[in-house]
């Protein structure tokens, strides 16, 4: 190939755009099948209960309800997330798909209740009779954690389900006693909701024909829904077809099984009949999956220079009431505690990690999964240090941050090349040039920066290290070719707004000197993709994209062995001419007319190459993964009048390896941080002293809005990753988890004439107004 | 979120709408633009067995300026008035306009329903009571004015009886002199705290501090009163939102 | 049984009679009753802005109206704004060169939210644009994009004229 990278590079127009621009994609709800009845469910108003006794009678005399199904009705298994550790680290509980005996939430599906209209389903809901003994509400980790506590789950003594102590580095105690400078960060972060503006959905029925049970679900992880839905309901997995239309968003909250989508398509399953679930809104926002409430105790010494001698943290996540599947409720723990030191040269660490359970929604992996909750702590312990030594912040984190690569930290964990250094330098200095450092001398405006690793495309050797039962890491991908030359490709991954078919058909095309046009990417349907662990945790480029390349490296190799035979050549002479062909010397046949042979004319074809032109690859990370980084710049100015917050500048300097598609990353980094930012300043799922919800409505649920939003200036560095096809990293999560640090750290140096400093997020308002009155 | 199921009038006439609001009696509510009844009702927080929907009685979106007065008809959209060319006399209510919701709630909501719903935050709320504005509502037994100040009686609570609708609201001078602004994290939110003045009768009316648009004489919000029921914060907001309200006004 | 209302809708240019309960929302018969899917249901309580339509020339949230409330209005969805081949509009065009979509959801409503606007205010600036870009929500942007992109529809219009 002459020129190897045509595709990978340019921010061509996307494939997806066409269709969702005109409104003819097709979302969940967008889909309408005959005789289709819509769901509902019964939930729980009340925390923490025993359920006496549930009736359904005067639900089924509603007009227009068909059906009414309590847990007994259905009959399914429960929904068991396992880690494999010993008990006294791992506490095991099972989900049941609808609540048997006991509820743990406000919202816990209860009964599943069907109707001929989404109108006369909820006029059902109401017809529904709960009676409850009611439990004590646990509805904070203190609480969980106070002595003689209630328990959420009796098997979980202490309400703790995952409790690890990790690396404990040997005289790490004499390192504190004896440093010049100990700094101390204690911060709570507040409860989120991914909140992916399409709401969860699922739309199943039974197709007699294929003897299947049909689920078009709008999922991250369509082979792990296939997996549970067989197992609740007894079928082989080939009796499960989990398709995924177009997605609106997921940033987490859909990489985990959730039990409405069971109960619905085993409703489907009982009636024989389509049958429909739309979550609304208000239930999405009390009673879906929810994340990030955490707080941090966390220790840091110092020497008088500035370097950082050891940390000492402990962790506790408020995961709610279940753990998700298949990750469980130590996403947030074991991802915090494993990753804590970050881009940092930390000689000794010790960390206790803990998931508590409550009574509230629980929890799953949200866009970032607790790095950007520990990337704020490490980023307040530098600026904490900082001002403890009297040194500059930006200097603190130049003497402390990794330059040399690889690197294996005091976590054991080895990082691959990056540029730490140079990402902090740059966004220093277009801040510099951009003259905020003068501006910064006005009272009341501050810079903050934050600069971080992610480790992106986690294989399947570093999910083991977190020891989840079900392990995933590797993607399988099959690229075929037709007789007009025309791809098909498929990916195990799941695009749900990143632009995968535009960026995975640029990988591709370039493989094999086809134009994108000519490849259409295959995902989410477990009948056409081989197997796949679906969109998370910045994998799909890294692995999927990498194995869509093998792939297609695979069949180009197959295209030069039938072109060697049929031009007489020697395969060694033969090469793809990146013109959709294949050339030997002056010689040359194009991919229609070796697909002709291949196809059409099999008497033809060399010996012992199989008639037709598909080949499959797969991929795995090998090793500890690849580490994207950035580092992100934020100028803010604080309201003294109101303790508001504006920003006034944001920069992000980011390194993800080669980028596929330069727009599509900045969207990337753009849409992160603007969640990033809502994080640190707008939203925030709170709860009164009985674990009822205090923010069922957009009202209460504050996502910022253009108007709350900066644009961003982005630049780019590029440390292409040595072991994925394309060079890149993953580019999915940085700005989600850069921008809580930056923002909190500048609004604490806009406060430095205060003498207040503010560690918790979302940032109070009332506390600026607070710390700046009277200044 | 779905609302539950009602009956759909739709009144032709204020007399004709009036005439189903006695009909129907408490049963019954009307609608306008709807953009704070419906969302209601989707929550299933308002559940109307009647609606009556007024949105195309003729004659009552005007905007008319009447010797000093101007008069503003009930079914005026807030973006109507947004758009309006109403000089530096009334110049107020078009510039207090940006704060109600966005756009699109803008080009449906109402004057006369934001009044009748009463929200304590509500801009056409305190620019009524800012601005001494009679409420004209029409019953059965006729046509009557209510004074702003007298209108709103509580939390969502008004002096509207339930077989009135309001019909037209008149400001009685020109105000060139006043302004509104507010202080909400997010853009759009209603309040946390609003402020209203009138420098020209020394005037200040307060939103979000109480149940009703609440009425601070000249002391950007000092009274002792008023600061001993609000806490630090939003006594300060008070004290911040009322000086930027009379900065804007005196520009 | 709930009543049933019988209900002229004018859709895109299109009539259309239809026998419904009054309490259907104008965006659930938009979607439902119509299939015209291009119009998103996000939130059901005004907020979001993805099931903005316009209603008379102006955008309106279709979930905070009951489709009995709009009848005989003319009522304009996403799916106007395409030719029938599937050519895209200047805005839909513009929209894609910036990038200004990801997962696509919020798109229609932020499009006729821009066209409503843009048909009243043609000169509108960048900053008033960002302004009235406020009032939807969309969680995969971050905005920027969306803001340029109207921006740039407004710049080439004002040129062509």
């Amino acid at each position: 190939m002459s020129d190897p990278l045509r595709w990978v590079g340019a921010s061509v127009r996307r494939r997806e755009d066409p269709r969702l621009l005109a409104g003819r994609g097709r979302f969940v709800d967008d889909i309408v099948l005959p005789g289709m009845l819509h769901a509902q469910f019964v939930r729980a108003t009340t925390a923490h209960a025993r359920i006496t006794a549930v009736d359904l009678s005067e639900v089924l005399a509603v007009p227009g309800v068909v059906a009414a199904f309590t847990a007994d009705d259905l009959d399914l298994d429960d929904i068991t997330a396992q880690l494999d550790r010993p008990r006294n680290e791992f506490v095991p509980t099972a989900m049941p798909v609808l609540a048997r005996d006991r509820v743990r939430y406000v919202g816990e599906p209860i009964a599943i209740v069907i109707a001929r209209d989404p109108y006369a389903v909820e006029d059902g809901l109401e017809a529904a009779v709960v009676e409850y003994e009611d439990l004590e509400p646990v509805v904070s980790d203190t609480a969980a954690l106070a002595p003689g506590a209630p328990l959420v789950h009796d098997e979980a003594p202490a309400n703790t389900l995952v409790d690890v102590s990790l690396f404990a580095t040997e005289g790490i105690d004499d390192v504190f006693a004896d440093a010049h400078t100990v700094v101390r960060v204690q911060t709570k972060t507040g409860r989120q909701n991914a909140l992916p503006l399409e709401t969860r959905g699922v739309v199943a029925d039974w197709d007699d024909r294929d003897e299947q049970l049909r689920v078009q679900t709008c999922t991250q992880v369509p082979h792990m829904v296939r997996t549970v839905l067989a197992q609740c309901a007894g079928l082989q997995e080939r009796q499960v077809r989990v398709i995924v239309p177009d997605m609106g968003g997921g940033f987490g909250q859909k990489c985990v099984v959730g039990r409405e989508e069971i109960a619905a398509a085993a409703a489907a399953l009982t009636l024989r009949r389509p049958v429909k679930w739309i979550e609304d809104r208000r239930d999405a926002l009390t009673a879906s999956f929810l994340a990030r409430e955490q707080r941090y105790d966390v220790r840091a010494a110092f020497d008088a220079e500035g370097h950082i001698l050891a940390l000492d943290a402990d962790v506790v996540c408020d995961m709610g009431a279940y753990s998700c599947y298949p990750f469980t409720a130590g996403i947030e723990p074991l991802m915090a505690s494993a990753e804590m030191p970050g881009v940092y040269q930390v000689p000794s660490y010790r960390v206790r990690g803990r998931a508590i359970t409550t009574n509230k929604a629980p929890t799953a992996p949200y866009r970032g999964v607790s790095r950007p909750q520990y990337v704020m702590v490490m980023e307040r312990i530098m600026e904490k240090a900082a001002r403890a030594l009297g040194l500059d912040a930006v200097e603190v984190r130049r003497r402390n941050v990794i330059t040399q690569f690889p690197y294996t930290g005091i976590n054991n964990i080895t990082y691959d090349p990056g540029s730490y250094r140079e990402s902090l330098d740059l966004c220093e200095q277009v801040l510099r040039d951009e003259g905020w450092f003068e501006r910064r001398a006005a009272e009341n405006i501050g810079i903050g920066f934050s600069c971080f690793s992610e480790r992106t495309g986690y294989g399947s050797g570093a999910f083991a290290q977190r020891k989840m039962a079900v392990v995933p890491g590797f993607d399988i991908s099959e690229v075929r070719m037709d007789t007009s030359g025309a791809l098909v490709v498929t990916t195990g991954t799941m695009s749900h707004g990143q632009s995968h078919e535009t960026t995975m058909a640029q990988i591709v095309a370039d493989r094999l000197g086809v134009p994108i046009e000519k490849i259409r990417i295959h995902q989410g349907d477990t009948d056409r993709v081989t197997y796949g662990f679906g969109s998370f945790a910045s994998r799909s480029i890294t692995i999927g994209g990498s194995a869509v390349a093998a792939a297609a490296v695979k069949l180009g190799d197959t295209l030069q062995e039938i072109a060697a035979h049929l031009l007489d050549a020697d395969v060694d002479a033969c090469q793809l001419d990146g013109e959709g062909g294949v050339r030997a010397g002056d010689r040359r046949l194009s991919f229609v007319e070796i697909a002709d042979v291949a196809y059409l004319k099999a008497h033809l074809l060399p010996k012992g190459v199989e008639p037709g032109l598909s080949a499959t690859a797969s991929f795995d990370v090998p090793g500890d993964g690849t580490f994207s980084n950035a580092t992100h710049g934020v100028v803010v100015e604080l309201d003294p009048g109101t303790g508001g917050v504006e920003i006034l500048r944001y920069v992000c300097v980011e390194d993800c390896g080669v980028a596929i598609n330069p727009q599509v990353v900045e969207g990337q980094c753009r849409g992160g941080i603007a969640q990033g930012i809502a994080g640190a300043l707008f939203e925030q799922v709170t709860y009164d002293e009985n674990g009822q919800p205090l923010a069922p409505s957009f009202m209460e649920y504050k996502v910022p809005t253009a108007a709350e939003i900066p644009d961003v200036r982005i630049e780019h560095l590029e440390t292409p990753c040595a072991f994925t096809e394309s060079g890149a990293k993953g580019a999915g999560e940085g700005g989600t988890i850069g921008a809580p640090a930056a923002v909190l750290n500048a609004v604490n140096d806009a406060l430095r004439h205060t003498g207040t400093e503010l560690d918790d997020t979302p940032i109070a308002r009332e506390s600026i107004f607070h710390a700046l009155e009277g200044k | 979120m779905k609302p539950a199921a009602f009956t759909y009038h739709r009144a032709r006439s204020v007399a004709g709408a009036v005439e189903l609001l006695v009909e129907l009696g408490d049963d019954a509510k009307l609608i306008a633009g709807g953009q704070s009844l419906v969302a209601m009702m989707n929550f299933r927080l308002a559940r109307p067995e009647h609606l009556i929907d007024i949105a195309r009685v003729p004659g009552l979106d005007h905007i008319t300026r009447d010797g000093d007065m101007l008069r503003i008809g009930a079914l005026t959209t807030h973006h109507a008035v947004e758009a309006a060319e109403l000089g530096r006399d009334f110049a107020v209510l078009s510039r207090a306009m940006g704060w109600i919701g966005h756009l699109p709630i803008r080009t449906r909501g109402t004057i006369g329903g934001s009044l009748a719903h009463a929200d304590a935050t509500a801009e056409w709320c305190l620019l009524a009571v800012l601005l001494e504005a009679s409420i004209e509502v029409e019953g059965p037994s006729g046509r009557r004015s209510i004074a702003a100040e007298d209108f709103f009686l509580g939390l969502f609570t008004t002096a509207l009886e339930p077989d009135e609708m309001v019909v037209e609201i008149v400001f009685p001078r020109p105000a060139p002199r006043a302004a509104l602004t507010e202080y909400a994290e997010r853009r759009g939110d209603f309040a946390i705290v609003a402020a209203a003045v009138d420098l020209d009768t020394d005037r200040v009316v307060l939103g979000g501090v109480g149940p009703v648009p609440q009425v601070v004489r000249g002391n950007q919000g000092q009274d002792p009163d008023f600061r001993a029921r609000s806490d630090r914060y939003h006594a300060g907001l008070v004290t911040t939102l009322v000086g930027r309200a009379r900065a804007e006004a005196a520009r | 049984m709930t009543e049933i209302q019988l209900v002229e809708l004018h859709v895109n240019g299109e009539r259309h009679d239809i026998a419904i309960e009054p309490r259907r929302t104008l965006v659930d018969v938009l979607r439902h009753d119509l299939g015209l899917t291009g119009t998103h249901v996000g939130c059901e309580h005004g907020i979001c802005g993805a099931c903005t339509v316009l209603v008379d020339g102006a955008p309106a949230r279709a979930c905070l109206m009951f489709a009995v409330q709009a009848e005989y209005a003319d009522i304009r969805t996403v799916e106007s704004l395409a030719e029938p081949d599937g050519t895209l509009n200047d805005l839909q065009q513009c929209f894609s060169a910036r990038h200004g979509l990801q997962c696509g959801f919020c798109t229609p409503g932020f499009l006729m939210l821009a066209e409503g606007y843009l048909a009243e205010r043609p000169d509108a600036s960048k900053e008033e644009i960002r302004e009235v870009v406020a009032s939807n929500l969309c969680r995969c942007t971050g905005y920027q994009t969306i803001v340029e992109a109207i921006d740039d529809c407004a710049i080439q219009r004002r040129t062509r004229t």
